[in-house]
């Protein structure tokens, strides 16, 4: 069986599967039920200063969005960190830790911008017998107002300066947890970097409304008739995310700085892509907040039936697989030509394809041929868009296949170039003839 | 009850209030909230949607399924109504499995179709609730336009003429206005008098003036109306049923299976309806299983239906042989009936003799089998009476033994139109009927607004 075993920065877990710093993770009577259903790791809920525990609203916390059969595909959240008095976690973590010596223990932390709040606490939490740190600059609600959170993690500058402090304060190894509401994620990574962290973790959640509650003209979730914006997660934001871990393992600024990949993750192949470019484990929540702790057994036995069928035997051989794949548009080889093709036996005949390429795209799929109902690509047409694999509902029916060098390309009707040609030096480019004279 | 079922003969009171009840409620019980939206979301929104095709009256089902998904149930509504304002019957009464969700592409995908009757059901059920009505009546054209039969043909036709701005009167033979919807569906597939609320609701929109008792031929003649209308729908149905051409027919326990049936609906009180504790029934569509399965409800012990072909050629769909088969009804083929056997002029018996193709032409074997039977029902089919359409004035042509029509429902007589199971070339679907009602009312409307003009 391939081992799943991870090492992140020197802390070990069974598994790469840790539950991220979120309400699921908020006392020892809900990660004692994680460990038990087999999770890797923890992060706990953030901790705040010592003293008057921040309060949270009493109305509704979370807003979601659905797809079909009601699937929770996004949720979003105004809940602040730890509502639960400092001692009273720092107790139950470390009572954890003893009782669970082989499972990951993080600490989540969250404390005012100057030096004194960060040398108070994290002797505190060392206390605990924790494996480690995420400093929590990513939550964009409530938090943010009062100089922290995302309002750190939106200033490199002070990015760099707080992870600095807690390398000069613990032993402990330092994660910083990045939020995705800022224009280029490779700064605060760099930020990071400079002082010093030993991984970023991202995604956090992105700002957001959920819904517009259009009997009373409010945002969702609603308290007494107002809505603020919240932190936006679940299997919508993996996109955003696997984007951001890509753009910083690429970086040759930040290359082969650990990362803990975060957002959306539900299942393992969610898991396993996040690995492949570039994440050295991955957190969840949401999937966890949605069917319980036990979805975790899933994602072990799913990615260690994956890896064992492809013979990747430990998650060193699948970590960052992706990432030297991942480039910049100007370098996608313009002279590979693919056509989508219909399995006409898998073919149910809905027509979304069609109408889908007719209306809005580029007029190549039949929808009657010969008078009977019949939807097939006309290659002549056909630009190789993906559109209609996207639309169709049958997984497999519709599939881009790659013309062979020298095989006619009908649409231009030309034969397929065995050369790379990109952008760089087409000749339609401005900057490549300027270059080439 | 204590052993009703066992009385000999025809007999009522077979079971206790409580059977009878549970026995005639809804066979398709509507979908709640929850369970409209979870199977709304199932709908694909094909393009060109072939449920859509399939569908007789071209219901746009996509979209008015997508409107019961976005919480949009009164606008769905509208969009089945628009194209058949008996949508609700329809819902209920349509035989879906071989029309729109035979079509569907989940049947191809999983052999689980979108349950596209009983969406239609929940989306028409709302908008009836509230009574919400789409169409107002457009000015007054001053024409008057007369509907023979209140039936599905009729009252889409009525209501179509209706929002025209024609005045339309409607003549009906029977007490009650509805048709085979009132008098010829099987009730557990039409309960709480939803055939008059159906008339209540396409009625409402006023200038229509059913006028009950009338019948052509009888009570007035198809040249009055020519004479004192603009124009002419003939709506009137079949009148007549098939013989069974076998020796002792006219013995005591005879029926004719439609008049069952409509007895039976328009009982009050179930237990007052004898049934044979040994019924054979002669046929194999609808009508057939209809009888069959409701004198199994009705408590009759043993239950029959002898058809004289195989079972691909039955009419009744493959669902309404299963649902009789799931009643305890048996269904024999290649049998029919030759000798009704009658003691003191009851029937007692039945004899059958055994069929097969000898080239193409059915032919009896010369076996034959004997059914203990104390009721018989013939079910092999009703017939257009030409009688009372043709006895005065200019004759209509017929086609198979009912009305010619055109592809607008024009029948050779000037002024006169037809619709429904009484015109030839149809397919005896009350779905069928509802689009030839509505279409040939737009006819009607070109014909007497100088194409559509008022």
């Amino acid at each position: 069986m391939a081992d799943i075993r991870n090492n992140f920065v020197g802390i070990k877990s069974p598994n790469p599967f840790w539950l991220a710093s979120a309400p699921p993770t908020d006392k020892a009577y809900n990660v004692e039920r994680a460990f038990k259903a087999g999770w890797g790791g923890v992060v706990w809920k953030t901790l705040g200063e010592e003293g008057p525990p921040v309060v949270n609203v009493n109305g509704p916390r979370y807003g979601a969005i659905w797809g079909a059969d009601r699937r929770l595909l996004g949720l979003n959240n105004i809940e602040l960190i730890t509502d639960r008095d400092l001692q009273t976690n720092l107790r139950e973590m470390k009572q954890v830790k003893i009782n669970w010596p082989d499972r990951a223990l993080i600490a989540s932390i969250m404390v005012p911008c100057v030096e004194e709040s960060w040398k108070a606490i994290l002797p505190l939490v060392e206390e605990t017998g924790a494996d480690g740190i995420e400093l929590n600059f990513g939550c964009p609600h409530g938090m943010s107002e009062r100089g922290m959170g995302s309002a750190v993690g939106q200033v490199p500058e002070y990015i760099e300066m707080v992870v600095r402090w807690c390398k000069q304060y613990t032993r402990m190894p330092v994660i910083t947890k990045l939020t995705p509401n800022i224009t280029d994620i490779r700064k605060p990574a760099r930020a990071a970097h400079a002082g010093g962290t030993d991984a970023v973790s991202l995604i956090n959640t992105i700002n957001s409304i959920t819904g517009v509650d259009l009997d009373n003209f409010a945002p969702m979730p609603t308290i007494d008739g107002k809505g603020s914006h919240g932190g936006y997660c679940g299997p919508a934001v993996k996109p955003i995310a696997m984007n951001m871990v890509a753009e910083i393992a690429r970086d040759p600024e930040t290359r082969g700085l650990p990362i803990s990949g975060i957002g959306g993750i539900t299942t393992w192949r969610d898991a396993a892509e996040f690995m492949a470019l570039g994440a050295g484990n991955v957190q969840v929540c949401t999937a966890a907040m949605t069917y319980g702790f036990k979805i975790v057994q899933e994602m072990i036995a799913g990615l260690e039936n994956w890896m064992e069928e492809k013979g990747h035997r430990s998650l060193s051989d699948v970590i960052g697989r992706a990432t030297p794949n991942v480039t910049d548009w100007q370098y996608l080889n313009l002279n590979y030509v693919a056509k989508a093709h219909i399995d006409q036996d898998a073919c149910i005949k809905c027509g979304r394809c069609h109408i889908a390429c007719e209306d809005t795209s580029h007029q190549a799929i039949t929808a009657m041929v010969d008078g009977a109902r019949h939807f097939e690509v006309i290659e002549a047409e056909c630009v190789g868009c993906n559109l209609c694999v996207n639309v169709c509902p049958v997984e497999g029916c519709i599939t881009m296949q790659p013309l062979a060098v020298g095989a006619l390309d009908e649409r231009t009707g030309k034969p397929v170039s065995p050369n790379y040609a990109n952008w760089t030096t087409h000749p339609n480019n401005p900057m490549a003839k300027v270059a080439a004279e | 009850m204590a052993n009703g079922h066992l009385r000999e003969g025809i007999a009522g009171g077979r079971l206790s209030p409580e059977q009878y009840a549970e026995n005639f409620s809804d066979l398709h019980p509507p979908l709640d909230h929850h369970e409209a939206l979870v199977e709304s979301d199932r709908c694909y929104f094909c393009y060109d949607a072939p449920c859509m095709n399939a569908c007789p009256t071209a219901i746009d089902i996509p979209l008015f399924i997508r409107q019961i998904s976005t919480g949009n149930p009164i606008g769905s509504a509208k969009t089945i109504f628009d194209q058949n304002i008996l949508g609700g019957m329809c819902a209920r009464v349509c035989p879906t499995e071989t029309l729109c969700e035979e079509a569907c592409v989940r049947e191809t995908a999983e052999g689980k179709p979108v349950q596209i009757g009983r969406l239609q059901r929940y989306a028409t059920d709302v908008a009836m609730a509230e009574n919400k009505q789409f169409y107002a009546r457009a000015k007054a054209t001053g024409k008057k336009v007369a509907v023979v039969g209140a039936g599905p043909a009729g009252l889409a036709a009525a209501h179509r003429l209706a929002r025209h701005g024609h005045d339309v009167t409607v003549l009906e033979a029977r007490p009650k206005a509805g048709g085979l919807n009132e008098y010829g569906i099987a009730a557990y597939k039409s309960v709480d008098d939803f055939a008059q609320a159906e008339v209540d609701y396409v009625t409402a929109i006023g200038g229509i003036d059913i006028q009950n008792g009338k019948a052509l031929g009888r009570d007035f003649q198809l040249s009055e109306l020519t004479k004192d209308y603009d124009a002419v729908f003939l709506g009137m149905g079949l009148g007549g049923v098939n013989a069974l051409r076998a020796d002792g027919e006219d013995a005591d326990g005879v029926a004719n299976a439609v008049e069952f049936i409509a007895e039976l609906r328009q009982a009050s009180d179930l237990s007052g309806l004898p049934v044979g504790r040994r019924v054979v029934v002669i046929g194999g569509g609808m009508t057939a299983i209809d009888a069959a399965v409701q004198s199994k409800l009705l408590g009759a012990e043993e239950v029959t239906i002898c058809y004289r072909r195989g079972q691909e050629h039955m009419n009744a769909s493959e669902f309404e042989q299963d649902l009789a088969a799931a009643n305890g009804v048996s269904i024999r083929h290649w049998l029919q009936p030759k000798r009704v056997i009658a003691e003191q002029g009851k029937t007692s018996a039945i004899e059958l003799e055994y069929t097969a193709m000898k080239g193409d032409k059915l032919a009896g074997t010369g076996e034959t089998l004997m059914l203990a039977a104390d009721q018989v029902f013939k079910a092999i089919g009703q017939s257009f009476i030409a009688g009372a359409l043709n006895g005065s004035g200019g004759s209509i042509e017929l086609e198979g033994g009912r009305i010619k029509v055109d592809a607008d429902g024009r029948t050779s007589l000037a002024k006169v139109w037809a619709g429904g199971d009484c015109i030839f070339g149809g397919d005896d679907l009350t779905v069928s009927a509802v689009a030839q009602g509505r279409d040939a009312a737009e006819s009607i409307h070109r014909a007497l607004t100088s194409n559509g003009r008022a």
